[in-house]
C-alpha cells in the first residue's frame, strides 16, 4: 500500500522531469503560429494572400500587355472583346486576351495584375495607420483614464454612430476624391474599432502583477504604458487588423465603385467594374473579373483572421 | 431597468449632438461653395450674394449652426438648394424605400442565417459543416456592388424567359402606381394638417401600403423589385449571422448543462431546441443589431445598383452637388437612426441575459 503510493510519486516527479525536459517553454506567439498552421482555414487565407502577394510583386512579368495602353486600331481589336484564349478554342486569327478587352481597349487581364498592387496597399496602409493611432489612442485612454478617457471615447463614439461607409463619402467629399483621400477617409473611420478593442484590453492588463512591479520599480507611466501593458494587448489586435485589412479592400472598392475613389485610368478593380456597370449585358467579363479579383483578395484575408482568431484565443488553448 | 433606459437614453445625446456638429462642420469644409455649383462656374458676384443670402449661406458659421440645431429641433431640416424642396419632403419620399429595402434584407439574414448556423453546429466537423462555413466565408468577402449586378445578370437576362425573371431596376415596373391607403379608405387628408407627411410618409412602404389595401398585384410587382438588391444586401449579414449562431451554440453545446441534459436521455434536437439555442441566441442578437445599423452604408451601394430612389443614393448625388441642406439633414437623420438601433440592441441585450449588470 504504501509502497504503490511511494510509487506513484516517484513515478509523477520521473514524469515531471520528463515534460520539463520535453517541453521547451515557448513565446505566445510561437504557440500562436504552431496552432495556426494546424488550421487549415489559415492555411487556405495564408495561400490566398500568398497568391496575391506574389501576383503583386511580378505584376510586371505576369502581365501580358501594358495596363494603360489602349490597343485600339491594331487589327483584330475592338472595344470590349469577349476573353479569348486559344487553348479553349479561340480562333487563332484574333489576339489572345485571356480575360477580354475593355471600354478603352485595354488588356482587362494586365489591368487586373495591376490592381493587385492598388488594393493590398490600400488594404495594407489603411490598416497600419488606423492599429497605429487607434492603439495608441485606446492605450492612453485606458491606462490615464479620467478625462482622457472620456474625451477619446466619446469623439470614438461619435464616429462610430455614422455607418462606415457614409462617413467615408462625406470625408472623401471634403478631401476630394481619389485614392489617397478614399485611403485616409477609410483608415479614419476604423480607428476608433481599434481604439476601443486596445482599451479594453489595456483596462485588464493595468491591474495586473507585472504592471504594479514595474510602477514599483519607479518606470514612467510612459514605458510601462508602451514597453509592458501595450506589447501584452496586442493580440486582439492582430485579428482585428487582419480582418480589417478584407473590409478596407471591400470598402474602398466600394467608393471606387460609386466614383469618389481611385480614378480612372488607375485599374483599381471597384473604379474599373464601376466604368463598365452600364455595359453589364454586353460586356459582362468587365463586371465579373474584377469583382472576383476584390472577392479572392478579401476572402483571403478573412480567412487569415479568423485563423488567427481561433489561433490567439486562450481559451482554445490546447 | 427604467433608470438604465433613460441613463442609456441621456447618454445618446451627446454622440447624437456630436455628429450633428460634425456633419455641420464636415459639409462647411466641403471645398467649392454651393453658389458656384448650383449658378454654375460664371455666376456674377451679386447673383452669388443673393443666391447665399436667400440659403442663409452669408451668416457667419456659428450662427449658421446656431439655426441649425434650433430648425432641426422642430424637424425643420431646411430646404434642398439643388431642388428647392424641403429636405424633410425629399426624406418623406425616400426614407421608406430604404427602410423597406433594409428590413426585406435583414429578415432575409436572420431566417437563412440563423437556420445555415444551427445546421453547422450540429453537425460539427462534418461536410456539412465544412461546407456551409465555406460559403458564409465567401459570403463576407462579396462586395455587396458586384454580387448586385451578377444577379442582375443572371435573373434579369440569362434567366429572362423564364418564370424565375425578376427585374434588374427600379422599384415598381412603369407606369405602375400604389393607390395610398388613405385615398382607397376614401379618407381625404388635409394638405396642411399636421398628419399629412405621417401619412404620406407611410403609404411609401409601398409593400405596406399594398398590403394594407389589398393592391395584390402592384404587391407582387414591388416584391419582385425588391427581391435581387435585397439578397444582395443581406449576403454579408447573413454570412456573419451564421458564423456567430455556429460559434455560439458550440460553444454552449459543450457546457455542463447540455451535458445534463444529454445525459438524462434527451434526443439531440431536442436538447438543441429547447436547450441550448435560447442562449446561443444572445450574441446573435447583438451581432444582428449592428448589422442592421450596417446593413444602412450598404444600402447606398444597392440603391446605386439597381436604380432605386433611396435616402442613400440622395446623399451620394446631394455630395456631389454640394446640396448642404440635403447631405446634412440626410446624415443626421441616418446617423441617428444607427444610434438608435445601436441603443435598441444594447437594451434588448440587457434585457435578454439577466447576467449584464445594469450598473
Amino acid at each position: 500500500m504504501i509502497n504503490s503510493a511511494r510509487q506513484r510519486v516517484l513515478d509523477l516527479e520521473k514524469l515531471a522531469e520528463e515534460s520539463q525536459f520535453l517541453e521547451k517553454p515557448t513565446s505566445v506567439w510561437r504557440n500562436a503560429l504552431r496552432r495556426l498552421l494546424r488550421r487549415k482555414i489559415a492555411i487556405a487565407g495564408l495561400i490566398i494572400i500568398g497568391f496575391w502577394l506574389l501576383v503583386a510583386i511580378f505584376a510586371p512579368l505576369i502581365a501580358t500587355h501594358d495596363p494603360n495602353r489602349g490597343l485600339l486600331g491594331q487589327p483584330g481589336i475592338t472595344r470590349r472583346d469577349p476573353p479569348c484564349i486559344y487553348a479553349l478554342g479561340c480562333s487563332t486569327e484574333k489576339p489572345q486576351h485571356i480575360l477580354g478587352l475593355d471600354g478603352n481597349a485595354r488588356d482587362e487581364f494586365s489591368r487586373i495584375v495591376y490592381g493587385t498592387r492598388i488594393s493590398l496597399t490600400i488594404g495594407l496602409t489603411t490598416v497600419t495607420v488606423a492599429v497605429l493611432v487607434g492603439a495608441a489612442l485606446g492605450a492612453m485612454a485606458g491606462y490615464w483614464g479620467g478625462w482622457v478617457d472620456n474625451v477619446i471615447m466619446r469623439i470614438a463614439d461619435v464616429v462610430l454612430g455614422f455607418p462606415a461607409l457614409l462617413l467615408a463619402i462625406a470625408i472623401v467629399a471634403v478631401l476630394g476624391p481619389g485614392l489617397r483621400n478614399a485611403l485616409l477617409a477609410i483608415a479614419i473611420v476604423t480607428i476608433p474599432q481599434y481604439a476601443r478593442v486596445m482599451r479594453a484590453s489595456v483596462l485588464q492588463i493595468k491591474e495586473l502583477d507585472f504592471v504594479a512591479a514595474s510602477r514599483a520599480l519607479g518606470a514612467s507611466s510612459w514605458r510601462i504604458l508602451f514597453g509592458r501593458v501595450v506589447p501584452n494587448a496586442l493580440t486582439p489586435l492582430v485579428v482585428l487588423g487582419t480582418l480589417g485589412i478584407a473590409s478596407a479592400i471591400l470598402e474602398a472598392a466600394g467608393l471606387g465603385f460609386l466614383g469618389v475613389g481611385a480614378q480612372p485610368p488607375s485599374p483599381e478593380w471597384g473604379t474599373m467594374l464601376s466604368e463598365e456597370r452600364n455595359q453589364l449585358f454586353s460586356a459582362p467579363h468587365l463586371v465579373f473579373f474584377p469583382g472576383l479579383a476584390i472577392m479572392l483578395v478579401v476572402l483571403g484575408f478573412n480567412l487569415l483572421g479568423d485563423g488567427l482568431r481561433d489561433a490567439l484565443d486562450p481559451r482554445l488553448n490546447d | 431597468m427604467v433608470s438604465f433606459i433613460s441613463r442609456r437614453l441621456l447618454f445618446t445625446i451627446p454622440v447624437l449632438l456630436g455628429i450633428v456638429v460634425v456633419v455641420f462642420l464636415l459639409v462647411r469644409s466641403i471645398p467649392g461653395d454651393p453658389c458656384t455649383a448650383m449658378l454654375g462656374e460664371r455666376a456674377t458676384q451679386a447673383a452669388c450674394d443673393a443666391f447665399n443670402a436667400a440659403n442663409g449661406l452669408n451668416e457667419p458659421i456659428p450662427v449658421q449652426l446656431g439655426i441649425f440645431l434650433g430648425n432641426l429641433v422642430q424637424f425643420d431640416l431646411g430646404e434642398s438648394i439643388r431642388f428647392s424642396r424641403p429636405v424633410s419632403q425629399m426624406l418623406i419620399e425616400r426614407m421608406p424605400m430604404t427602410i423597406e429595402l433594409s428590413a426585406a434584407a435583414f429578415i432575409i439574414a436572420l431566417l437563412v442565417g440563423v437556420p445555415l448556423g444551427i445546421l453547422a453546429a450540429m453537425r460539427h466537423n462534418t461536410k456539412t459543416d465544412v461546407a456551409t462555413m465555406a460559403v458564409a466565408n465567401v459570403g463576407v468577402s462579396m462586395p455587396v456592388f458586384w454580387l448586385g449586378l451578377m444577379l442582375a445578370y443572371l435573373f434579369a437576362l440569362l434567366l429572362k424567359d423564364t418564370p424565375f425573371s425578376l427585374p434588374p431596376s427600379g422599384r415598381l415596373s412603369a407606369g405602375v402606381s400604389p393607390i395610398p391607403f388613405y385615398e382607397v379608405w376614401g379618407r381625404s387628408v388635409d394638405p396642411a394638417s399636421a398628419w399629412a407627411p405621417v401619412y404620406e410618409f407611410l403609404s411609401n412602404f409601398y409593400i405596406f401600403n399594398c398590403l394594407i389595401t389589398g393592391q395584390w398585384e402592384i404587391l407582387l410587382d414591388a416584391i419582385k423589385h425588391l427581391i435581387l438588391p435585397a439578397l444582395a444586401l443581406a449576403t454579408i449579414p447573413l454570412s456573419i449571422i451564421a458564423r456567430i449562431t455556429r460559434s455560439s451554440l458550440l460553444e454552449v453545446l459543450g457546457s455542463d448543462y447540455v451535458r445534463t441534459a444529454r445525459s438524462k436521455g434527451a434526443r439531440e434536437r431536442r436538447v438543441v431546441s429547447r436547450h441550448a439555442l435560447r442562449n446561443a441566441l444572445l450574441p446573435v442578437v447583438t451581432i444582428g443589431g449592428l448589422q442592421m445599423g450596417g446593413l444602412l452604408g450598404g444600402a447606398v451601394l444597392t440603391e446605386s445598383v439597381f436604380s432605386l430612389a433611396g435616402v442613400g443614393r440622395a446623399l451620394v448625388e446631394a455630395i456631389f452637388s454640394r446640396d448642404y441642406p440635403v447631405i446634412q439633414g440626410f446624415t443626421v437623420i441616418v446617423a441617428a437612426g444607427y444610434v438608435l438601433v445601436n441603443l435598441a440592441v444594447d437594451l434588448s441585450y440587457a434585457y435578454l441575459d439577466p447576467r449584464i449588470r445594469l450598473e
